[in-house]
């Protein structure tokens, strides 16, 4: 809250004087010491010292004891910190080359930490509008925070041959791939995309960051692994209008020709101010959709292209919370709440082989080259894995007898995917396993769910108990186990000439 | 998920021949009601025919591309009351229901201002704090009130009325053995279950059954553009102003759908309404229904005292031992019934009270195609508010005032209206950056004072939208590329509903429950055996609900497993 200011210049001079005192070199003061060093007497220290800080030239130390310096505050008593001093201070958030673009367009206020980035929760008040937008027209969505890696030389291939599970001798420049990586044990430590730029240069997308692992498995190779994390922007353009966006910003790319998984480089914007960007038919919604990937200094030109075209097909950018609703409904495991990577699993118990996050299609054992768990995979694959992720389905009816004990409709709906892990039951029985996305589909109308159970209740058709909140009490809601993804229209895969030999 | 919103493979026009013209069931009518019977009948496994005598299926659910690449959702534009039994037994996502909400409400008032209501809450509160901060806190208490009004009114119309009543009937005679006090059946109808309501709920439903919105909206609000921007729901369909009395009811009718939250809230089918009919014609057709346009019935056959058929227009039988008309109560127990063959001689009674049923129509639809988006004066820029509905109702005076218009006879020189902008919820309803807007408008009545429609009065109604749109959103008029009017008597051309009344017939007490669509039809049964009505002047019809076609043919399904019952018909036990 403001304070009210002292009257006259002399307050003017004294607050000048205070705001003086805060230095790089001596960063926190507190309003004692401040008061006895400048004569004044506490209570006007108190009041002058309000209003610098209301006005953002000087802050608060995290326990507010002392008042402290804010870097690049005008009339602060220094202009850039030294780096040795910087490591003292809290570190800022991170910001995502489309920061400017984004905070300009997050009316909400709801921001929310991404590997350290801050990102858009959800633009409007509620997700609702841009979770429509991606099924419905387009959403545009900031995935900057991936973690990316480039891997360049005449060994790269093989190191990726190496570390993952799919075949990437088979990989060819201009496609993606998903891929599993994993421990020698075989238990699943990420997946990700791998883009074949070139033949002898990859871009490796990931959640978490893994160069010393990628550096470790590649001693004595011919490749560097570069982290470029920071130097590329990354937009997804997802819904049924994507194609219609992206062909309208985009040259050099023949986008009737790209099929899913294909990558193409073209340019957006036109003349000197044109952005070269790296454009992969692929997504996180389980969508018709491209993402974009861009020289964080082309960023805005991307960003302002494409919203610009977006604006006569109904495009919105679109937050984590509508992400995270249409992932769930496209059946896509996340890293951290469907699964927990091996590399900070802390029991046993925890760690799943990629079979058992539902990833088994990536892991190919029919491959040339020896991977990291290729011998435990191959053991697996005799005996069969011991858990399966499989979808759940609760019906409307269900729900409804549920809530309907306390006389209410179901309260489920125009809610965000939920991450609380819950337990999932054998009808009327012993735990077999969690659930661990879920949420009301609107599209869908029914409530699904992501849940990893015993090989043994994985079989679709198979009835299990799921519990949900009711009211402050906790009930068990009969589900069923589907198939995923529980929406996978044709759009996603569509291409208009007939489609060559896919892998 | 992906069906092309429209198409319905194996929709077939003329009579059909397989079969030498016999079936299990006919139905009559194809709008969403006559298709939703089809499909609970055909997923029961019998063979069902549904005759259309358009050239379309849909009814008033239906899309029209007007203009080249501007579609129309023509008549109906919006659903919510479509019943979750509906939607989960007939897989209608599947066949492609995708229903986009619209989530906002926007009322233009006079001189840039306006008032507001948003998704989020608190930012509702802050508009409506504006212009009352009590009202902004009513609000509240008020949507929970008639949220739990509306789960009533949502368990009231999982039964028949008729078996309803008489469950009811059961418990009231059971506690009066227990209080030894004798109760006759009509006490029991009117206490009917609300045996377990507590008093002051009791009191908000029969309110709600008898109040003007006004008055009923004037116990919670004290601001004027608050209480008629909520009283736009009571007017919806029905030739009252929001101070008539029983409006209140259809207020109470149009909130079911909200409280299922997003389950079932106002939404945008993708394609248009017409999209809804596609759906559940998809559904009933996978099923094995087929589905006749172009098929007009003139008359169901009797033999014996039981339906035998129906006789379409150009002559031919086709014979089933069940028919089930969703067309309004004008037809389905006036034109298509001969009195003499109802047994008992119910029929002449019959026939009479459905040519006095109140079913005038009030309302007309303003389609326009439009160059770019509005721009509202309270509001130019785009953004959410365009996503949502935008309502023209800027005070109760002014929507009385409308009212008194079609009173006399005319149309409303300055119209209450309620529109969408389809294709900003839906891309493919216009052309990149151009955009269609739906109008629905009242005062519209059937007949004008000065003579019956004809174009010069379609075209000055149609002005008169345009020029009350352009006092709120100013340049309206230079958008317009194409524009659409339709008014009572083109529902009744176009979608069959006899003076175009979109509810089958006034929703108003005494059409309502066991009194609709007739008290010797409430049960769906009529007094001919084998001949049932399933229309939206049904139960608590009206509206894209399906509710009503789907108990009707529950209906005819347990009358077919037990034909003792159904040989009686439903005569033999009502007036």
């Amino acid at each position: 809250m403001p304070r009210r200011a002292p009257q006259g210049t002399q307050a003017v001079q004294r607050a000048l004087g205070l705001l003086r005192s805060f230095t790089p070199e001596a960063p926190e003061h507190r309003l004692s010491e401040l008061a006895a060093a400048h004569g004044l007497h506490p209570s006007t220290t108190h009041r002058l010292l309000g209003v610098l800080e209301a006005e953002g030239l000087i802050g608060r130390s995290p326990d507010s004891q002392a008042y402290r310096w804010v870097p690049g505050a005008p009339g602060a008593g220094d202009a850039e910190p030294s780096s040795r001093q910087n490591g003292l201070r809290p570190l800022e958030p991170l910001r995502t080359p489309f920061h400017r673009r984004t905070s300009a367009r997050c009316e909400s206020g709801a921001w929310r930490d991404w590997s350290g980035y801050t990102c858009v929760e959800t633009y409007e008040p509620t997700p609702e509008r841009e979770y429509w937008a991606i099924r419905n027209a387009a959403g545009l969505i900031d995935v900057s925070p991936l973690f990316k890696y480039e891997f360049s030389g005449a060994d790269a291939e093989r190191l990726l041959g190496r570390l993952m599970t799919r075949d990437f001798s088979k990989s060819r420049t201009g496609r993606v791939m998903y891929t599993s990586w994993c421990n020698e044990e075989g238990h699943l430590l990420q997946d990700g995309n791998v883009q074949r730029l070139a033949r002898e240069r990859f871009l490796v997308s990931a959640a978490e960051p893994c160069l010393r692992w990628f550096e470790d498995c590649g001693w004595g190779m011919d490749v560097e692994v570069r982290d470029v994390s920071e130097e590329i922007g990354v937009l997804a353009l997802q819904g049924p209008r994507a194609r219609a966006v992206a062909e309208a910003t985009t040259t050099g790319i023949d986008f009737g020709a790209m099929r899913y998984f294909d990558l193409a480089a073209g340019a957006v914007g036109s003349g000197a101010g044109a952005a070269p960007v790296t454009v992969t038919r692929t997504g996180y919604t389980g969508d018709l959709g491209y993402e974009f990937w861009v020289a964080v200094e082309h960023a805005e030109v991307l960003w302002d292209a494409l919203v610009e075209a977006g604006q006569d097909h109904g495009l919105l950018p679109a937050g984590l919370l509508a992400l995270d609703m249409v992932r769930v409904e496209a059946g896509l495991v996340l890293i951290d709440v469907d699964y927990v990577s091996a590399s900070h699993a802390e029991i046993e118990v925890l760690k799943v082989t990629p079979a058992e996050a539902g990833l088994g299609f990536t892991v190919k054992l029919d491959k040339q080259a020896d991977f990291v768990g290729r011998r435990a995979l191959e053991l697996e694959h005799e005996r069969g894995p011991a858990w399966a992720m499989v979808g759940l389905e609760v019906d409307w009816f269900e729900l409804e007898r549920l809530w309907s004990e306390i006389d209410l409709r179901p309260q489920v709906v125009g809610q965000p995917a939920s991450r609380e892990p819950t337990p999932v039951f054998a009808p009327g029985g012993w735990q077999v396993g969690q659930c661990t996305s879920r949420f009301f589909s609107p599209l869908l109308k029914k409530y699904v769910g992501l849940a990893t159970v015993h090989a043994d209740a994985a079989a679709p058709g198979t009835e299990l108990d799921v519990e949900v909140a009711v009211g402050y009490g906790r009930r068990r809601a009969r589900a069923r186990v589907v198939r995923r993804p529980f929406f996978n229209p044709p759009r996603k895969t569509a291409v208009d000439a007939t489609p060559g030999v896919d892998e | 998920m992906t069906v092309e919103p429209m198409a319905v493979d194996g929709v077939v026009s003329g009579t059909p021949s397989r079969g030498g013209g016999r079936f299990d069931a006919i139905v009559v009518g194809a709008g969403h009601n006559g298709l939703v019977a089809a499909a609970y009948l055909a997923r029961a496994g019998l063979d069902v025919v549904v005759l259309e005598s358009s050239p379309e299926i849909g009814g008033a659910t239906r899309s029209q591309e007007a203009f080249p690449g501007f579609r129309f959702s023509v008549f109906s534009y919006l659903v919510s009351l479509l019943r979750p039994e509906v939607i989960h037994e007939l897989d209608l996502v599947r066949h492609g229901l995708l229903l986009v909400p619209t989530a906002s409400t926007l009322n233009p008032l006079p001189g840039g201002d306006c008032l507001f209501r948003e998704a989020d809450p608190q930012r509702t509160y802050r508009h409506i704090a504006r212009h009352s901060r009590r009202d902004a806190e009513a609000l509240f208490e008020y949507k929970l009130e008639m949220r739990r009004m509306g789960h009533l009114m949502y368990r009231l119309q999982r039964a028949a009325p008729d078996e309803l009543a008489a469950a009811i009937g059961d418990r009231v005679a059971e506690s009066a053995e227990h209080l030894d006090v004798e109760v006759s059946a009509e006490v029991a109808d009117i206490a009917r279950y609300f045996l377990d309501l507590s008093p002051v709920r009791l009191r908000s439903f029969v309110q709600m059954l008898t109040m003007s919105s006004a008055d009923f909206l004037g116990q919670w609000f004290e601001s004027d553009v608050l209480k008629a921007a909520l009283s736009s729901s009571s007017i919806i369909g029905s030739m009252l102003s929001p101070r008539t009395p029983g409006s209140a009811y259809v207020l109470l009718h149009h909130y079911m759908g909200e409280i299922d939250g997003a389950y079932r809230e106002w939404g945008f089918q993708k394609g248009g309404t017409g999209a809804v009919a596609a759906t559940i014609a998809r559904a009933a057709r996978s099923h094995g229904a087929e589905i006749r346009t172009h098929s007009p019935v003139a008359r169901v056959l009797a033999r014996d005292g039981r339906t035998a058929g129906v006789v379409l227009a150009n002559g031919d039988e086709l014979r089933a031992g069940v028919v089930m008309s969703s067309a309004a109560p004008q037809i389905s127990l006036g034109r298509l019934l001969d009195p003499e063959d109802v047994p008992g001689g119910a029929g002449a009674g019959l026939v009479e009270r459905a040519a006095r049923w109140q079913s005038g129509g009030c309302a007309g639809k303003v389609n326009l195609a439009i160059s770019g988006l509005p721009r509202f004066e309270c509001m130019p820029e785009p953004g959410p508010h365009l996503s949502g509905g935008i309502t023209i109702a800027p005070g109760l005076d002014y929507v009385d005032r409308a009212y008194d218009d079609a009173k006399y006879g005319g149309f409303s020189e300055r119209p209450f209206i309620d529109m969408i902008i389809p294709s900003v919820l839906d891309p493919d309803m216009a052309p990149p950056g151009k955009h269609v807007l739906s109008c629905f408008v009242q005062y519209a009545p059937y007949e004008l004072a000065a003579g019956s429609w004809n174009e010069g009065q379609r075209e000055a109604f149609g002005d008169a939208v345009v020029r009350t749109l352009a006092e709120y959103a100013p340049g309206i008029e230079d958008q317009i590329l194409h524009r659409q009017v339709l008014v009572p008597p083109d529902i009744e051309a176009i979608a069959g509903i006899p003076g175009g009344n979109i509810f089958h017939g006034e929703l108003r007490l005494s059409q309502l429950f066991l009194l609709r669509p007739d008290p010797a039809a409430a049960s769906f049964r009529t007094p001919l055996p084998g001949y049932y009505v399933c229309g939206s002047s049904t139960q608590f019809g009206g509206g894209i609900s399906g509710g009503p076609a789907r108990l009707a043919a529950l209906r005819v399904l347990d009358d077919l497993r037990r034909p003792e019952t159904a040989g009686d018909g439903g005569g033999a036990e009502t007036p």
